[in-house]
């Protein structure tokens, strides 16, 4: 079973973006950029599907596929899938804005070009936070989709995927090839050794564009103003337990 | 212009989610119409009949619906789209699993998210867990929004449009429901809460969380929820996830505890409308968007509050 993962080169976690001042989008120059957390935990859950391991039998996996859309640097995110465990990668060379419509539509290119039976990706970017790209992409392909997975068994020409869902768990049988999107509770992701770090920088990347593909990539939405988000008046320190309780009957919530 | 909005329902009844959902569609302009996509949906489709400014409800029933999944609401409502200028779904994950899968089969870029509706075309989004506010443009001739219901006030209940049957899809479909495990609880649901109990990994154990907790919520009618530290020790169960990559919520009041306050905690929860932290680390981030501020143990201070509330009435 081929098995390819989407990953996305974002702003690193830990930090926090700034508004240019101008309003004119956010500032992310000289800021450490890292792989989506939830597409790292793609990653690890296909290459467990390869190596064996989190419930899955050695070599469900024959080879992982590591693709993503971004600038040159996107690179160093691809790097990063090859050390976790991917055999290789496929750079999609596009700078600026590439929403996830049309990020689906060069994806799906790729898949027809690839054939994967399963497509791994996280349930959301930590910049833009759409949540979108992997139940398009399924809609493009006509595959079903099972997103936010917390736990994945595979078993033959089906995956049983139980899924966060409000309230609870949700279990599904999706008949592959399948669209499955990851939700933070899936796995762990390893750190990567340095052998494998070294290692990753001998795997082959491919390098494409959009036009490869056929895809236009020009925006639908126009982003008209970026602002800060209101800022919460400044509280206050209480002392006891009694007069918080104060504080908050004054307010009117208890 | 014409929109229609995707009902969040448990087929008996619809959620307050959908009257804010259909606020943001009146803030659009023209006339609203609500699908009500399930099984033995009768009763939630009465309900969105109630809703002030609903011009009519189609109400599609059929096993295929019975748990909402994408790819039969998809083949329900792509035809359906035909009718419309915009279609709305909820920030549910129901809602959220099947808008991208309509938008791509319409070519249309969805706008997730959307806290603010500026006019037809005109919306706001947060960006980066909340930490850049966007103006987004849609000129699309068709637009698909998934709107965060937290941030729009609840339509009333007077109304009285008519119901109109639609079909529910046929399939076979790709994929199949093969069970649930949805936690139950006679405490309000978190999204609609108006009072919200949180605990984070200082609570050390599931017991400990629910020993500590619960009976502060009950005492204060409250929701319970959690930061992911709290749900990954397993702690809470994954539903109480509050944040960036959980839910997102606005009650009147919040009270976390034992919580740091990290940024992906604070995009699930800074639009609320008090908050209050009780973390004995006294350069806890929580305490940077705390309107009332306590630094203490929890193990005694949850214990005093209860007091507290008690001979203050509540
Ligand atoms: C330099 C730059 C600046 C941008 N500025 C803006 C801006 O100001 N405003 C704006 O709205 N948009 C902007 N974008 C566009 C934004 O990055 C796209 O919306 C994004 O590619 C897809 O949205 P998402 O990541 O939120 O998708 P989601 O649907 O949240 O992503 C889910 C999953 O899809 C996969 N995926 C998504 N994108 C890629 C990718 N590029 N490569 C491989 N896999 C992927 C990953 O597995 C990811 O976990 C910018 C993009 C770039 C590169
Ligand atoms: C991709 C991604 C997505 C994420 N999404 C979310 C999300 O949606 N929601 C979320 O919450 N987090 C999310 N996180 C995690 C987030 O970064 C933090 O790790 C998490 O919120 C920390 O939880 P916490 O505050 O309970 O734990 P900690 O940060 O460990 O804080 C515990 C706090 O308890 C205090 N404390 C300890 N003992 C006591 C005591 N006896 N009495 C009082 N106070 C005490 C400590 O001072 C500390 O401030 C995400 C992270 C990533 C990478």
């Amino acid at each position: 079973m081929k098995v390819l993962v989407p990953v996305k080169r974002v702003l690193d976690y830990n930090l926090k973006v700034r508004v240019k001042p101008d309003g004119s989008g956010v500032d992310l120059s000289n800021l450490k950029m890292s792989i989506n957390p939830f597409c790292e935990i793609a990653i690890e859950e296909a290459v467990r599907m390869k190596e064996g391991g989190g419930g899955h039998a050695k070599d469900s996996a024959t080879e992982v596929v590591a693709v993503s859309i971004g600038p040159d640097q996107a690179q160093e995110t691809l790097r990063n899938a090859l050390a976790i465990g991917a055999d290789r990668g496929i750079l999609v060379k596009a700078d600026g804005e590439v929403e996830p419509l049309a990020v689906a539509k060069i994806l799906k290119a790729v898949i027809e070009a690839e054939k994967p039976d399963l497509v791994i990706l996280g349930k959301q970017a930590i910049d833009d936070d759409n949540n979108a790209t992997a139940q398009m992409l399924a809609a493009l392909l006509n595959w079903p989709q099972a997103t936010f997975a917390s736990k994945i068994v595979l078993a033959g020409s089906k995956a049983t995927v139980t899924r966060e869902v409000d309230g609870g768990l949700q279990t599904l049988d999706v008949d592959l090839p399948a669209i499955i999107s990851t939700d933070l509770r899936l796995n762990e992701p390893r750190y990567a050794s340095l052998p494998n770090i070294m290692k990753a920088k001998k795997k082959p990347i491919d390098a494409k564009t959009p036009a490869d593909y056929g895809v236009d990539i020009t925006p639908r939405l126009k982003v008209t103003k970026t602002a800060e988000p209101g800022k919460r008046q400044a509280g206050i320190k209480v002392k006891t337990t009694a007069e918080l309780v104060g504080k908050l009957k004054e307010a009117g919530v208890i | 212009m014409a929109v229609l909005v995707i009902a969040e329902h448990d087929n008996a009844s619809v959620k307050d989610a959908t009257n804010k959902v259909v606020t943001a569609a009146k803030a659009m302009g023209g006339d609203v119409d609500v699908l009500v996509a399930g099984s033995n949906a009768g009763g939630a489709a009465a309900a969105a009949a109630k809703i002030d400014g609903v011009r009519k409800v189609l109400h599609a029933d059929g096993a295929t619906l019975a748990k909402q999944m994408a790819e039969p609401l998809e083949a329900l409502i792509v035809p359906l789209a035909a009718n419309y200028d915009a279609i709305l779904f909820p920030a549910s994950t129901t809602g959220k699993n099947a808008a991208p899968r309509v938008a791509a089969k319409l070519d249309v870029m969805q706008v997730s998210g959307v806290i603010g509706v500026e006019g037809p075309d005109t919306f706001v989004r947060p960006i980066y867990a909340g930490n850049a506010i966007i103006t987004v443009q849609d000129s699309q001739p068709k637009k698909v929004l998934v709107v965060q219901p937290t941030a729009f006030k609840a339509a009333g209940n007077g109304g009285s449009a008519s119901v109109e049957m639609t079909a529910a899809p046929a399939g076979p479909f790709k994929s199949a429901f093969v069970s649930e495990e949805m936690a139950k609880s006679d405490r309000p649901e978190l999204t609609a809460a108006k009072r919200i109990v949180s605990g984070g990994r200082a609570l050390g154990s599931s017991e400990e969380f629910h020993k500590v907790l619960e009976p502060l919520a009950d005492k204060l009618g409250a929701a319970v929820g959690a930061s992911r530290a709290a749900v990954d020790a397993g702690y809470a169960p994954n539903d109480y996830q509050v944040g960036q990559t959980g839910k997102v919520v606005a009650p009147e009041l919040y009270v976390a505890i034992g919580i740091s306050g990290a940024i992906q905690h604070l995009a699930g929860m800074k639009d609320s409308k008090v908050i209050v932290a009780i973390n004995k680390d006294e350069d806890a981030p929580i305490f940077q968007v705390a309107d009332y501020g306590l630094v203490a143990d929890y193990k005694t201070a949850v214990p005093e509050l209860m007091e507290e509330l008690t001979k203050a009435g509540v």
